[in-house]
C-alpha cells in the first residue's frame, strides 16, 4: 500500500522550483521576480481552495472570486481602520481595525466561510449549468455591491498604506512576504492531501462520481458538498487577503467574473483534482502572463488557445501529461 | 407467517398515461427470499426504486421495520437498513472495488466528516471491506477500479457494498444478469445462505435461480401483482402460465 504516486516527484520538483525562483531573484538582485513568485504562490493557494470544490467535489463554481475578494477587502478594510484609528463599528460593541495578519486571516477565512455557507446552501440545490450560473450570480451581486460602496473606494478600489504586519517578521521585505505565502500554500496543500484521502474526501469524491451511489450507502450528498464548498471558500478567502497585501491594493476586480474564470483556468491548466494541479496551473499562468504579456496585450487569447488544447488533448492538465492518470486507492 | 419487515401497500406510480405500479402490495418477512418476477417492462425496477427512495411513489405506503418510510430520502432509508443493488450497476467508477465497499463501511460506522485520517491506512475500514469482497469472490480484484471490472464483477461488487451496510433487508435487482451459468450458480448458493442475515426481495429473470431460492414468488404484469404464492403454486397457476410463462413450463 506504500506505493508512491507517479506524480510525487513532480510535486516536489514544482514545490522546489517555486521556492527557488525568489532565492535566485535575490541572488541576481532582481526583486521583481520575487513578486512574480509571490503572485504564483497566492494564486496557487486560491486555486487549491477551488480545487477542493471543483476537483474533488465536481462543483464548478464560477463565483470563487467572491471569496477571493472578500478576503482582499477584509485585509483592506481592517488595515485602513487600523491606520486611521477609526473604529469599524461602534454598536453593539466597538470593533476597531487591525494591521496584524494573524487577526486579518481568521476574519477573512470566517467571513468567506459564512458567505459560502449561505450561497452554497442555495446553489447546491441546483446542479450542472444552473450551479455555474447561480454561483456566478452571487459573485456578481457582491461585485456590484463593492463598486457602489464609496466608503471603501467603490469602483476605484482601496489602497493599503503599508503591508500588514506579521509578529516578528518584517513583511515589507519581499522575500519575507513570499515565504509567508509559500508556507501557507504548503499548509493548504497538506490539508488538501489529508482531506482527499480521508473519509470526508472519499464521500466528496464519490458525490462527484455518482451521487445516487453515495445516497444508496446512506450518506446524504448535500451536507458533504456544502462542507466542501465552505472549506474551499475559506482557502480562497485567505489567498485573497494575501493578494491584497501583495499589491497593497484591493479593488472590485478581485471580485469580478474574470477572476473566477482565471481560477478555474488555473485548476484545469494544472490538472483538475490533482494535489499540485493548482500550483502547476498558477506557475504556468503567471509565466504566460509575464512572457506573452510582454509581447502582446492580447495574451489571454493565446492562453485561451492553450486552454482549448488542454481540454481537448490533455484532460488531466499539465500534471496529467507528466504523471499519467490519477490512481485512487 | 412471521412479521413483515418490509410491507408495501397499494403502491401506485404512473409516468404520464403509463401506469407502472398499479396498486402493488407485498410483504417481505424475516428469513425469506421473496422473488419478484415478470416480463420486461412490468415495473419491477421501478418498484425497487420506490422502495429504496430513488423514485417517489404517487400513492400508497411503504413500511419498513414498522415505520412509514414513504417520505424519507434515499440516504435515510439506507441508514435504516435497506441495502440494494442496481440493475444497471451504479458505482463510483474511479474508485477501486475496495474503496467502493469502504464507502459503505464508513457510512455504516457513522460519521463521514472525519477529514484527516487516510482511509486506505485505516484497518477498521479496509478489513471489513476486504472481507465483503472475499465473500462475493472479488478479493483478488480489490484494487481494480470499478470502471475496469467486468459486467459480472460489477454486479458482485454491488452485492458486496450492500453486505457492508449490514442491512435489515436486501433489495436485489437482477443480480445474476450478465453473469454466465457458473456465476449464477455460485451466486444462487450465496443468496441461499444470505437470507439468514436479512430477507431478500429478489428481482430475477433466471427462473432456475428463482425456483431454487424463493420462499415466495410474486408475479408482476403491467404494474400489477397477478399472483403471489409458493414456487409450486406459481408454477401451477393458470393465469401466470398464460400471462407470463407461455409454453415454458
Ligand atoms: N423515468 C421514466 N419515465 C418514463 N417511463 C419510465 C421511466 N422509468 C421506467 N419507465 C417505464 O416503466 C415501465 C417499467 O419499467 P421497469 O420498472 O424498468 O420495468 P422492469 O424492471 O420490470 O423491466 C417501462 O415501460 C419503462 O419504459
Ligand atoms: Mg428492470
Amino acid at each position: 500500500m506504500k506505493r508512491m504516486r507517479a506524480e510525487t516527484p513532480i510535486n516536489f520538483l514544482l514545490a522546489g522550483l517555486l521556492l527557488l525562483v525568489p532565492l535566485a531573484a535575490l541572488a541576481l538582485e532582481e526583486p521583481f521576480y520575487i513578486t512574480l513568485a509571490t503572485r504564483m504562490a497566492i494564486l496557487a493557494l486560491a486555486a487549491v481552495g477551488l480545487n477542493l470544490a471543483l476537483g474533488l467535489g465536481g462543483l464548478v463554481s464560477f463565483g470563487h472570486a467572491a471569496f477571493f475578494g472578500i478576503g482582499g477587502y477584509t485585509a483592506g478594510i481592517l488595515s485602513t481602520h487600523a491606520s486611521n484609528a477609526q473604529p469599524l463599528m461602534t454598536w453593539p460593541i466597538e470593533i476597531g481595525g487591525s494591521d496584524n495578519m494573524l487577526v486579518i486571516w481568521p476574519v477573512a477565512v470566517v467571513l468567506s466561510g459564512l458567505v459560502a455557507l449561505v450561497t452554497g446552501a442555495i446553489s447546491l440545490r441546483t446542479s450542472g449549468v444552473y450551479f455555474i450560473m447561480i454561483t456566478l450570480a452571487f459573485a456578481q451581486m457582491i461585485y456590484y455591491f463593492a463598486t457602489s460602496w464609496p466608503a471603501y473606494g467603490g469602483e476605484d478600489g482601496l489602497s493599503l498604506g503599508l503591508r500588514n504586519a506579521f509578529p516578528g517578521i518584517n513583511t515589507a521585505l519581499p522575500l519575507n512576504f513570499f515565504l509567508i505565502c509559500y508556507a501557507l500554500l504548503i499548509a493548504a496543500l497538506y490539508l488538501f492531501a489529508r482531506i482527499r484521502d480521508s473519509r470526508f474526501g472519499t464521500a466528496l469524491q464519490a458525490a462527484r462520481q455518482n451521487q445516487v451511489r453515495l445516497a444508496a450507502v446512506g450518506i446524504s450528498p448535500f451536507p458533504i458538498r456544502l462542507a466542501a464548498f465552505v472549506l474551499s471558500a475559506m482557502m480562497t478567502g485567505l489567498a485573497g487577503s494575501l493578494f491584497a497585501d501583495l499589491n497593497r491594493f484591493v479593488s472590485p476586480s478581485m471580485l469580478s467574473w474574470q477572476m473566477s474564470g482565471e481560477l478555474i483556468v488555473l485548476v484545469i491548466l494544472g490538472g483538475t483534482g490533482r494535489l499540485f494541479g493548482p500550483v502547476a496551473g498558477a506557475m504556468l499562468f503567471v509565466l504566460f502572463e509575464f512572457i506573452l504579456g510582454g509581447f502582446t496585450e492580447r495574451w489571454q487569447l493565446f492562453l485561451g488557445l492553450i486552454l482549448l488544447g488542454v481540454v481537448l488533448f490533455a484532460r488531466g492538465g499539465l500534471l496529467g501529461l507528466l504523471a499519467g492518470k490519477v490512481r485512487h486507492g | 407467517m412471521a412479521e413483515a419487515i418490509l410491507s408495501v401497500r397499494n403502491l401506485r406510480k404512473s409516468y404520464g398515461a403509463l401506469t407502472v405500479t398499479d396498486g402493488v402490495s407485498l410483504d417481505l418477512c424475516a428469513g425469506e427470499i421473496h422473488a419478484l418476477i415478470g416480463p420486461n417492462g412490468a415495473g419491477k425496477t421501478t418498484l425497487i426504486h420506490q422502495i429504496a427512495g430513488t423514485v417517489k411513489q404517487d400513492g400508497g405506503t411503504i413500511a419498513f421495520l414498522g415505520r412509514d418510510i414513504g417520505g424519507l430520502g434515499v440516504a435515510e432509508r439506507a441508514r435504516l437498513g435497506l441495502g440494494r443493488s442496481f440493475q444497471i450497476s451504479s458505482l463510483a467508477p474511479e474508485f477501486s472495488a475496495l474503496r467502493n465497499v469502504m464507502l459503505a463501511v464508513q457510512s455504516q460506522q457513522g460519521s463521514s466528516f472525519h477529514a484527516f485520517r487516510p482511509v486506505m491506512r485505516d484497518p477498521s475500514l479496509t478489513e471489513p471491506a476486504l472481507n465483503m469482497l472475499e465473500r462475493v469472490g472479488l478479493a483478488g480484484r480489490a484494487h481494480v477500479t470499478a470502471a475496469e471490472l467486468s459486467h459480472g464483477e460489477r454486479r458482485r461488487l454491488e452485492i458486496a457494498i450492500a453486505l457492508a451496510l449490514c442491512p435489515r433487508a436486501f433489495l436485489f435487482d437482477e443480480p445474476m444478469a450478465g453473469m454466465g451459468p457458473e456465476g449464477s450458480k455460485s451466486l444462487t448458493g450465496f443468496l441461499n445462505d444470505l437470507r439468514q442475515e436479512a430477507p431478500i426481495l429478489l428481482v430475477e429473470h433466471d427462473m432456475d435461480a428463482v425456483f431454487a431460492l424463493a420462499d415466495r414468488v410474486s408475479v408482476l404484469v403491467y404494474g400489477r401483482v397477478i399472483a403471489s404464492g409458493s414456487v409450486s403454486e406459481i408454477r401451477n397457476n393458470a393465469e401466470v402460465r398464460r400471462a407470463y410463462f407461455g409454453e415454458h413450463i
